[in-house]
């Protein structure tokens, strides 16, 4: 597994989009620390950057690394090698790559800015950790809608619905359901719906770091009235991991018995 | 050396593969023909695990292959669409090949013959279509493998490629290596095949030497045999 890990890696690292994709967040970093003047508002701008980019830059990167790839798995499953690992290389190999534009993207601008003399260090790496995680998670439905989808073009419209519906249209049902429904007690249907997107689930993670969990609203102030800041953050990181196993799990599943 | 029995293959409503029963002898060459959709690359696939049959056993030196994958240590196999990871440079694929395969590759030689030198240093993304042709014949012929499984080796290859390639399988046939190809060059299969299989419709038409298929067919050229086949709509009276 490592190696076709490595070999997927030295080869997006080498993609011209991955470039451009390392210095829009470098760019980004660098105009919003130097345009205000406190690390902390500059993380709370970034996060709707990195919430919103992040998912979709995963998912079509993701969809297209596949289906450039398409062939070329074809002779890497003719080689003495388990299925699993050729899938896990793969996924791996382009999700650390990503991960990595991002870390350098964001790094950079902050590391040069002051921000190991700062009290944001904790908040910074929240921020790098709810990205890096998205990317993992987004890269893996990615890889998941293309496994499902022989028709390319299909899959990049399934896949951008599915960023589309996590990254808004889920909000908006989720805001609506709390209107209509405004005269039941609805923490605890808040937390759960909160917790079936991953997007919604870093954005809490992010506020409650930053200790502005009541200016989100609703699902917010009840992550943080019902299990403060510390027990909050280690559900969230709890429920993001499990979104991590989701799509490789399922991946797995599905390459066993795939025909390509 | 591999034994397919009652082999189907079925892709949702359309079944690929009607009980396909084949033997492979090793040092032969194989030729496998058919026309576009009779299964030629689902068969071929299937004997290297990227398909999985709907029934039936695909056997390698006695054991079945369902499942393995050590087996395929022992297989070299050129796929029929020559594409790589485009930001990758030809030698950099080569070791990755051959890291994947933990084996070191022969192919200095294969180089100089099909004149890759200029080429190795090159980003795969900015091969012509041959040249990425001939890197695959590299990646397949730079393994000394008893079997060789090659998918359509000749497309896009100029004149001068496609004679050395043939000199490539000769030199092979003489190390008795066992080779199975798909190919529309009927000439060569006249000129390199042993044994030659004609699927047609998912299952096995024809499975002999080549001048048998011209004495069945009453005719001279394998070329004209084939086309009478095809014309002679023998696709519902299938005996095989």
């Amino acid at each position: 597994m490592l190696k076709i890990l490595k070999y997927s890696f030295y080869d997006q690292v080498r993609s011209k989009w991955l470039i451009v994709y390392t210095l829009f967040f470098l760019t980004a970093g660098y105009m919003i620390l130097y345009l205000g003047t406190d690390l902390s508002k500059a993380i709370a701008s970034l996060m709707n950057l990195t919430l919103i980019l992040t998912p979709l830059i995963g998912t079509i990167f993701g969809v297209t690394s596949y289906y450039n790839s398409r062939e070329f798995i074809e002779l890497l499953l003719a080689q003495p090698l388990r299925r699993n690992h050729i899938f896990l290389g793969m996924y791996f190999g382009f999700s650390v790559s990503l991960s990595l534009a991002f870390f350098i993207g964001l790094g950079i601008p902050f590391l040069s800015y002051g921000l190991w003399y700062s009290h944001e260090v904790g908040n910074f790496v929240s921020l790098l950790l709810s990205g890096i995680i998205l990317t993992f998670i987004f890269s893996g439905f990615a890889f998941l809608i293309a496994l499902y989808n022989e028709n390319r073009l299909k899959g990049f419209g399934i896949s951008i619905l599915f960023w589309l519906l996590m990254a808004f249209v889920y909000d908006g049902i989720f805001l609506i359901s709390l209107l209509v429904f405004e005269a039941y007690p609805l923490e605890k249907f808040a937390i759960g719906i909160s917790a079936l997107n991953p997007i919604d689930l870093s954005r809490i993670l992010i506020m409650i770091k930053l200790d502005l969990a009541a200016l989100m609203g609703y699902t917010g102030a009840v992550f943080k009235k019902f299990f403060g800041t510390s027990m909050g953050m280690i559900i969230s990181y709890c429920a993001l991991a499990i979104w991590c196993t989701i799509p490789i799990s399922w991946i797995l599943f599905k390459v066993r018995k795939k025909d390509f | 050396m591999i034994d397919i029995t009652n082999l189907h293959k079925r892709y949702g409503k359309i079944e690929v593969l009607k009980g396909v029963n084949l033997s492979i002898d090793a040092g032969k060459t194989t030729a496998i023909l058919g026309p576009n959709g009779s299964g030629k690359t689902t068969l071929i696939k299937s004997i290297l695990g990227i398909v999985k049959p709907t029934t039936g056993d695909i056997c390698y030196l006695g054991k079945s292959i369902l499942n393995q994958w050590l087996y395929r240590n022992e297989i070299a196999y050129l796929p029929q669409i020559a594409r790589f990871p485009e930001n990758l440079k030809v030698r950099e694929l080569v070791h990755f090949i051959e890291n994947l395969r933990d084996q070191k590759g022969n192919y200095e030689d294969l180089v100089n013959l099909f004149e890759l030198k200029f080429s190795l240093e090159k980003r795969l993304r900015n091969l012509s279509g041959g040249t990425r042709q001939k890197v695959n014949l590299l990646l397949t012929f730079m393994f000394d493998c008893p079997v060789y499984i090659l998918d359509e080796p000749t497309s896009g290859l100029d004149p001068v490629a496609l004679i050395r390639f043939k000199s490539l399988l000769n030199e092979k046939r003489l190390q008795q290596k066992t080779i199975l190809i798909t190919t529309h060059i009927i000439h060569m299969v006249e000129e390199i095949a042993d044994e030659m299989v004609f699927l047609l419709e998912g299952n096995i038409y024809y499975q002999g030497s080549c001048e048998g298929l011209l004495a069945n067919h009453h005719e001279t050229d394998l070329e004209k045999a084939i086309a009478s086949i095809l014309s002679n709509n023998h696709v519902e009276n299938i005996k095989i």
